[in-house]
């Protein structure tokens, strides 16, 4: 009975919730900032907008232009229905999932700068190779993570390894995630979401010159993986799935809140790193989860 | 009580020294303590004590055998030094004067330490009081030296901490009481425990091999004997390579007792060797002769390490090369200060035909040259014979044949830039501002000595001295 | 013995290496080697069963001169010297990062295959000081500044200070005689402030040391 339900329930929370982690983190911004900021709900305005428009192709593109955004949304969607929601557990749980997500969201990614160099600008091809360049360093942080998740589960399986190791590598964990969550999603120390200098744009210049719905996807595939990320990150930190149901959500969403007021402090306080400093960055964030899977292996002895 | 005024004395001289009001009569306080403690320890080389065998301090057998040495080099350092500061009376001397005396109590208390950690402190004490003495001329150079010798003489400095933390772990681990005595970890010998002996010996010779200046930590030396005072050369090349050369010798006693004698003999060949080359290869290079004499002293540390290498027949040897080497390098050293100052400049691109302008002290200069390149009549002749027989008794063929050849190209090294600077016509300068340098019985004198002490020892080495240095192989080859 | 308290602070002691290889300016350098020193000053106190004044004033002149004599000297140096704040490295900061882990890791390695007495087999005092020895060598050799390598030195220091407290009930005559290479860091700080009033660089740029070569 529940597996009827399950699918469309889990793809409602995703589609609808994600949306407002964005308006959330920038409401947190202007509260700091002293400015009113706009409304929670504007990303969800924007997206009806840019719903109803019509897409403006180059010449040059090929379909391709319009297929990138629609592969990237779909996998990072497909990645965010993979992820085990607390006691509710994984809708497809099998050994080796945790794999599949990692190369769902690289698609996605592989995806979007396929669309972006589409239309043969200048400024899209230079955001795709700082996207990827600083995605190669990312990804082997996540990668890290994950592999000391599963070597402290014994398991592969997103389900199993959820369950949080205790003390200081959890906390290494935490702290690498975090800053990956922030390099993966375009946030302040690597970018600046706000930036309105093509030069200094990463992820805002790849996508320019879309337009329409493309844009729409783009936009709201983005904020799925900003909580998709929020989500791994406090599964991985708090015991949420040996919880009761509704325990399990007061849990998540205490953990999920957090984190997004995090970001919205970290894009506050803190200055955009020059380019040459984010691999530095990045580094620590992989030491991080490198050292967070040695203490995982070796039992929290050492 | 004796042997801890060899320590005292110095060092209450230092604090009167620093209390003296005049620049004029200061210098005096280094002949004072100079005569007084040359007594003192010749009076102990006729004299033996008894010493305890926990005790920290002592003037047991090893000292017995260097530190007369040091002595007489700081004695005639310290009749050198009253003229040659009254000619640098344009310069405050009393934190010089304080921190040579300083540095002699020390070297001293470096000598005669029988505890690993007393003698890491004295070593510590007489690297940091030696800074102030090298940054005397206060130029940009002097300066850069300055720096280069405290950061890797601090990296060796802390290098030996930690291997003493070492022997101190092996002699914990082998149930020792932690009484780090030399003599008690001798005693515990076997008990040691085998890894960290091994990784302490490694990094003590790091350490104290730094302060010695064995390749490839010598990289301090040219630089600091290059820019400090002449004296200050004779007293770091004389004294304090010699605390360093002996504190090695005691370490490597506690490895023969525990019965790792071979690999610690195995590596100080390895890098006795190495230094010798090393230094040879850079006297074919060098083209001041201040530094020049640095990269001699390199080599003769590496004549040391080398000897002790050698079994016993090479420690007694090795003690005797020390004595020749220390006195021949002092004299050295005071008349090359002579001709910096009568030059102007130490570089043989700009200086030649100074039997010219300063014929005595190049005279002793040029004798110094043959004494140190081991030419008969003197000592350094003698002592690396007796090293070359040892190593032909003990079997070792090849390192001879590369101890000679590291000579033969040293020897090379040496003449080309001594006869260089020596003879030929004397370039036109403009004649340095202030008083010429004037050759004094006072800057003469001192060197001449050295040499003929260099000389005598090698012609006619008195009973006395065999018969101790016996002694202090006998104390480090002891094996309960 | 309070293990697990202790092998926190040593925990932390490494990650400020780490922090110390990967920051950028010499204030925020300045900042990881204080907060180390502070650190490993109060570990006598969890190495110790029963209170001892000798060992309770090693542990508060440790804390004193590590944590805030010598930073604030530092600090001064770097004021009357006008050093640039930015560092800028000989070993890059992403490679010396790695060497640094990777040195972390060795020594755990490498600690584990030391013999050691049972009181010490659970504690990371070994590899704590290995690899704050190995940190203080990327800084003394991968930076020009004279300021960072005498905050290398200083960690190079911290790791020998580490590995003494193993030995600091049974000897603690030769872990005191450590605090002298504190002195030997106060000489390097006097030696930057003296030569600044004397104007006789530029800057203190270590690589300008060249006068002196063959």
């Amino acid at each position: 009975m529940s597996h009827l339900w399950e699918l469309p329930l889990r793809l409602a929370f995703w589609l609808l919730v994600a949306p407002l982690v964005p308006g959330l983190i920038n409401r947190i911004k202007a509260w700091v900032a002293g400015r009113r900021g706009p409304p929670v709900l504007q990303l969800y305005y924007d997206l009806a907008r840019l719903w109803r428009k019509q897409v403006v192709k180059s010449p040059l593109a090929s379909p391709g232009f319009i297929l990138g955004p629609a592969v990237a949304w779909v996998a990072v969607v497909a990645a965010a229905l993979l992820l085990p929601l607390g006691p509710a557990g994984s809708i497809a749980g099998f050994p080796g999932d945790a794999l599949v997500l990692v190369y769902l969201l690289a698609l996605a990614r592989f995806a979007t700068a396929w669309a972006a160099m589409e239309p043969g600008s200048a400024f899209e091809g230079m955001g795709v190779v700082r996207e990827v360049s600083f995605a190669v360093l990312a990804e082997g942080s996540i990668i890290a993570a994950l592999l000391a998740l599963s070597a402290q589960a014994g398991s592969l399986r997103l389900d199993a390894m959820l369950a949080p190791m205790v003390g200081t590598g959890s906390a290494l964990l935490a702290a690498g995630l975090f800053t990956v969550l922030l390099a993966e999603n375009c946030r302040v120390p690597f970018d600046d979401p706000n930036t309105h200098l093509e030069l200094t744009m990463i992820h805002e210049v790849m996508v320019l010159d879309h337009s329409g719905p493309p844009l729409a996807a783009i936009l709201h595939g983005a904020s799925v993986k900003l909580l998709l990320f929020s989500v791994l990150l406090v599964q991985a930190v708090l015991p949420v799935a040996g919880l009761p149901p509704w325990l399990a959500g007061a849990a998540l969403l205490a953990g999920v809140l957090p984190v997004v007021v995090g970001i919205g402090l970290v894009e506050s306080l803190l200055a955009r790193l020059a380019f040459r400093r984010v691999p530095l960055l990045l580094t620590t964030a992989f030491l991080l989860c490198l050292f967070a899977l040695l203490m995982a292996w070796k039992g929290g002895t050492a | 009580m004796i042997p801890l005024l060899l320590i005292l004395l110095p060092l209450a001289g230092a604090l009167l020294a620093a209390a003296a009001p005049s620049d004029r009569t200061r210098p005096w306080f280094l002949p004072a303590v100079g005569v007084s403690h040359t007594g003192l320890s010749l009076h102990l080389l006729l004299h033996p004590p008894v010493v305890a065998d926990g005790a920290w301090f002592g003037f047991d057998a090893v000292a017995r055998a260097v530190l007369p040495m040091v002595s007489v080099l700081f004695l005639l350092c310290s009749l050198y030094g009253v003229p040659y500061l009254r000619a640098r009376s344009e310069r405050p001397n009393r934190v010089f004067v304080a921190t040579l005396l300083a540095v002699i109590g020390l070297i001293s208390a470096g000598l005669m330490a029988r505890h690993l950690g007393v003698l890491w402190i004295a070593t510590e004490g007489v690297t940091l009081a030696a800074v102030p003495l090298l940054h005397f001329n206060r130029t940009p150079r002097a300066f850069e030296a300055t720096w280069k010798y405290l950061l890797v003489g601090g990296t060796g400095i802390a290098l030996s901490l930690l291997g003493s933390f070492c022997l101190g772990y092996a002699s914990l681990y082998g149930h020792g009481s932690g009484d780090l005595t030399f003599h008690a970890l001798t005693e515990a010998g076997a008990d040691l425990s085998r890894p960290w002996l091994l990784i302490a010996w490694v990094l003590l010779l790091a350490g104290y091999g730094t302060k010695m200046g064995l390749a490839p930590m010598h990289t301090w030396k040219p630089d600091a004997y290059g820019e400090a005072p002449g004296l200050v050369g004779a007293i770091l090349a004389g004294g304090l390579t010699t605390v360093a050369f002996v504190a090695l010798l005691r370490v490597r006693s506690v490895l023969g007792a525990a019965g790792e004698g071979a690999v610690a003999d195995l590596t100080l060949l390895c890098l006795g060797l190495f230094s010798l080359g090393v230094a040879a290869l850079y006297l074919l290079g060098t083209r001041d002769f201040k530094r020049m004499l640095a990269y001699s002293s390199v080599e003769h540390m590496g004549i040391l390490s080398l000897a002790t290498a050698l079994g016993p027949a090479g420690i007694g040897a090795a003690l005797f090369h020390v004595w020749t080497n220390s006195l021949t390098k002092g004299s050295l050293f005071l008349s090359a200060g002579n001709l910096r100052r009568s030059a102007g400049t130490a570089s043989m691109d700009d200086v030649r035909g100074l039997s010219e302008s300063a014929p005595r002290s190049t005279a002793l200069f040029v004798a110094g040259l043959f004494a140190v390149t081991a030419c008969p009549p003197f000592g350094i002749f003698f002592s690396e014979l007796r090293i070359l027989r040892a190593a032909m008794d003990g079997g070792h063929g090849f390192t001879a044949g590369a101890f000679l050849l590291g000579l033969l190209f040293a020897f090379f090294g040496l003449t080309r830039v001594v006869l260089g600077v020596a003879y030929g016509p004397p370039r036109r300068r403009p004649p340095a501002p202030g008083p010429r340098f004037a050759e004094t019985a006072g800057v003469i004198l001192p060197p001449l000595v050295l040499l003929g002490l260099s000389a005598w020892l090698g012609l006619s080495p008195p009973p006395l001295l065999e018969q101790v240095w016996s002694a202090a192989v006998a104390q480090l080859a002891s094996t309960p | 013995m309070n293990t697990s308290g202790l092998n926190l602070l040593i925990g932390l002691a490494m990650g400020l290496n780490l922090l110390a290889l990967g920051s950028g300016r010499v204030s925020s350098l300045i900042r990881a080697v204080s907060f180390q020193g502070m650190a490993l000053g109060a570990m006598p106190f969890l190495l110790s069963h029963e209170f001892s004044p000798w060992v309770t004033l090693v542990a508060i002149a440790t804390m004193v001169g590590k944590g805030w004599v010598i930073p604030l000297l530092l600090g001064r140096a770097m004021r009357a010297a006008h050093i640039e704040r930015e560092i800028d490295p000989l070993i890059g900061f992403v490679p010396s990062l790695l060497l640094g882990a990777g040195g972390t890791i060795a020594a755990i390695a490498l600690a584990r295959s030391l013999p050691l007495r049972p009181e010490h087999a659970g504690t990371l005092l070994v590899p704590g000081a290995v690899a704050s020895i190995l940190t203080g060598f990327i800084l003394l050799i991968g930076r020009n500044k004279a300021l960072s390598q005498v905050c290398g030195y200083l960690i190079l220091e911290n790791g020998i200070y580490l590995f003494g407290l193993l030995l600091i009930h049974a000897t603690p005559l030769l872990v005191e005689a450590g605090i002298l290479l504190d002195v030997t860091v106060g000489v390097f700080v006097i030696g930057i402030i003296v030569d600044r009033i004397q104007r006789a660089f530029d800057t203190l740029d270590t690589r300008k040391l060249t006068v002196l070569r063959e």
